[in-house]
């Protein structure tokens, strides 16, 4: 067993350090650099710039410098904790990014958390009924809930909040609150705001739950226990939710580990169209002007956070999986 | 993301044979000229099952797959409408009736306009004109319809010049006006800011963004079949590097990596060249779930006898590969290619959506959506979220062939 978390471990610590040359290579893609839009903005708003200062701006970001030591200085800074300055702000990409980033940590545990509530009850229903309306309009809703992508789910539950209810459903706070500092209210608030981004972005990975408990769990019922326990007379309900369902929970929690960058991904583009104040809008903002120090910093957090949830989760299918267990 | 479990299918009952009057026999040369169909089909009336056997025992691989998707009706529904969707794809300069550049800022935002099938109980499809108005409140243009002002609609009329499939010029269009220029009076799903017709956009939006799926796909096919292929053919230390490959790829989120492939494409370059760059970047990262198919199946087959057998009778590797094992993969490998294709799709039109995929001048769906990115615009110009039902149907349709394609493709599902 130790040697299992000791394996996945160092196999996370492996996926990181590819993604963080990933991150820093993607940055480093576009033709020219964050110096050239930096003079074309200053040139554009009539503001020269001279030769000097532009290779003064260069030396100052190591922007001349070979790829790998590029890489070397920044990853040097990143693990001291100093992930850089962001050019476009002028501030460092801590500040920038600091409340974003742990605000797309709430929203992604708020949908993964939806998504287990209603994939586990759905999903044991449609399978105990098999075949019945109610299990049809279950895989319905999971084939929809799949194929609607989920920015242009945002969009439509954005046009019903507001031609149905008269509601802006965007953003996570409040007005009163946006600008203020963490509060028991501010709290309440963001509570009551989390729903829609929640539904939103757990939608599609619900109905992929759904299906996958709906087809453990058949596999499951078939089998000679289940006769032998219901010949003894257990409860239904005791019967099914103590052995089948134990047993067909283990592959859900494995998908865990998928669904997570799945539900940070489609995080990015969903913030941008309910403007939630996470790293979505500020990544794509950043991309376009070359601010790479900013860019580069949100897709390497992102990848980080989604290796480690991964990793708990491979934890927690350990804690109910005794076969995993036992293999070593 | 697709269902990524490969169960076989709850068939109702699994010793049915197939439909009985799902196909003919088929005329293989194992069966023989004095078996008919209509022999066939009497014998198969007078003892059941003993024919149906006969013909599932003689039915190339193909044959096989399709009796099992005709059951699936669903899925045939699906196949239906992605017909369809490609039909638009090859006439789409001929439903539309103007040009998708043709702008107008007269006419900008103008809401769908209804159509009258019916004038004085008889058949005379036609549309009114608008007129429009600043409010002067709001500064908005509002658009009324000018009872007054019909405008008679005919079918397979006169209008832009362009080539059918590419090389016959011609000048007919679907929908035409009797009397006057159809793009400046017929807007039958509205215009967006600049007063371009969204009909006529929507249908050259449906070419490029079902293409740049199926091209897409084709790129991801050939790295999927070659990685997936290496890993599950030679396992060992190429299988191991091809899976912490793929796992990588799995293990991060793939739209901040679409988004930072895809700002790096340079603005100068020519639509073709963005539309390729687009196509490759989605291609780079959608391979794995080909690759894990293909392998899965290879590690399966490598393991049948029939494998040894063809090595110790002396077939070369290239032989057994593709004589022996690539036919029995390709099923799969359709049925993951039509689960693949909408993925792409979404992929392209949430690039082009967030202004980072294909930039206007193309016309994509994800480039129309652009018009409805905020709440102003999605309140006050619904009309602008339409491109969002031809995303949903051809994903819906498309999940439901592939499904069908997959059950079919699994030989142990009937």
């Amino acid at each position: 067993m130790l040697g299992y978390i000791i394996r996945r471990a160092l196999f996370s610590l492996v996926t990181i350090f590819l993604v963080s040359i990933l991150s820093f290579a993607i940055i480093q893609l576009p033709p020219g650099d964050y110096v050239d839009s930096y003079i074309a903005q200053l040139q554009a708003s009539g503001t020269p710039v001279s030769t000097s200062e532009a290779e003064n701006l260069r030396a100052r970001y190591g922007l001349d410098e070979p790829f790998a030591v590029q890489y070397g200085l920044w990853m040097r800074q990143v693990l001291r904790g100093n992930l850089g300055t962001s050019m476009q702000w002028q501030r460092p990409v801590r500040e920038v990014i600091g409340d974003r980033l742990a605000l797309t940590m709430v929203v992604s545990v708020a949908a993964l958390v939806f998504t287990w509530m209603i994939a586990l009850p759905i999903g044991i229903f449609s399978a105990v009924r098999q075949y019945s309306v109610a299990d049809y309009i279950a895989t319905t809703i999971g084939f929809m809930g799949l194929a609607v992508p989920n920015f242009l789910f945002a969009l439509v539950v954005m046009y019903i909040g507001w031609s149905v209810f008269g509601l802006n459903v965007g953003g996570l706070f409040s007005a009163e609150y946006e600008l203020q500092g963490w509060s028991f209210g501010k709290f309440l608030n963001l509570l009551s705001h989390l729903p829609v981004p929640a539904i939103v972005l757990g939608t599609a990975a619900t109905a992929q739950g759904i299906r996958v408990l709906r087809n453990n769990l058949l596999d499951e019922l078939r089998k000679p226990y289940v006769v032998t326990a219901r010949a003894k007379g257990l409860s239904e309900t005791r019967l099914i939710l103590k052995y089948p369902v134990r047993v067909a929970l283990n592959p859900l929690a494995s998908t865990i580990g998928y669904m997570l960058p799945f539900i940070v991904s489609g995080s990015v583009i969903v913030s941008i169209v309910l403007s939630l104040p996470t790293v979505g809008p500020v990544l794509l903002t950043s991309l376009q002007s070359q601010d790479m120090f900013l860019a580069g910093a949100i897709v390497l957090l992102l990848g980080v956070m989604t290796i480690i949830g991964t990793f708990l989760s491979d934890m927690l299918l350990l804690l109910i999986d005794p076969r995993i267990r036992m293999e070593d | 993301m697709a269902d990524q479990e490969y169960k076989p299918s709850h068939s109702p009952d699994p010793t049915e044979p197939a439909d009985p009057d799902a196909a003919r026999p088929p005329a293989t040369p194992g069966t023989g000229a004095d078996r008919t169909s209509d022999a066939v089909e009497t014998v198969y009336d007078a003892s059941t099952g003993a024919a149906a056997e006969d013909r599932v025992a003689v039915a190339s691989q193909f044959q096989l797959m399709w009796w099992r998707f005709r059951r699936h009706r669903l899925a045939m529904f699906g196949g239906i409408v992605i017909l369809l969707f490609y039909s638009v794809v090859v006439f789409a300069d001929f439903l539309a009736y103007a040009s998708p550049q043709a702008s107008e800022a007269e006419r900008s935002l103008m809401p769908p306009q209804r159509v009258y099938l019916f004038d004085d109980g008889s058949f005379s499809p036609h549309v009114f004109g608008l007129d429009s108005r600043r409010n002067p409140q709001t500064f908005q243009r509002e658009y009324f319809a000018n009872p007054d002002d019909k405008i008679e609609l005919s079918f397979f009329a006169e209008g832009f010049e362009y080539n059918l499939f590419g090389f016959i010029p011609t000048n007919r269009h679907l929908i035409g006006t009797k009397d006057r220029e159809i793009g400046e009076s017929v807007f039958l799903l509205g215009t967006d800011v600049q007063g371009r017709d969204m009909w006529s956009r929507l249908m050259y939006a449906t070419r490029i963004s079902l293409t740049i799926g199926l091209v897409a796909v084709i790129v991801s096919i050939a790295l999927g079949v070659v990685m997936g292929g290496l890993s599950g053919f030679y396992g060992g230390w190429v299988d191991m590097v091809v899976q912490r490959m793929m796992e990588l790829l799995y293990s991060i989120p793939t739209i901040p990596l679409w988004m930072g492939l895809a700002a790096a494409v340079p603005d100068h370059w020519s639509i073709l060249r963005i539309y390729f760059a687009i196509t490759v970047i989605i291609a780079l990262i959608g391979w794995t779930e080909l690759a894990r198919v293909v392998r899965g199946r290879l590690l399966a087959l490598r393991e049948e006898d029939f494998v040894m057998a063809a090595n110790l009778a002396g077939a070369s590797q290239f032989r057994v590969i593709f004589v022996h094992l690539v036919p029995l993969v390709l099923s799969h490998i359709i049925a993951a290619v039509s689960l693949a294709l909408p993925a792409m799709i979404v992929a392209e039109t949430s690039l082009s959506f967030l202004g980072l995929g294909l930039r206007p001048p193309a016309v994509s769906w994800g480039v129309l959506l652009q018009g409805a990115q905020n709440i102003q615009a999605v309140a006050l110009t619904p009309w602008l979220l339409l491109p969002a039902i031809p995303v949903i149907v051809v994903i819906l349709a498309f999940s439901f062939l592939g499904d069908g394609l997959r059950d079919a493709a699994d030989p142990y599902g009937m």
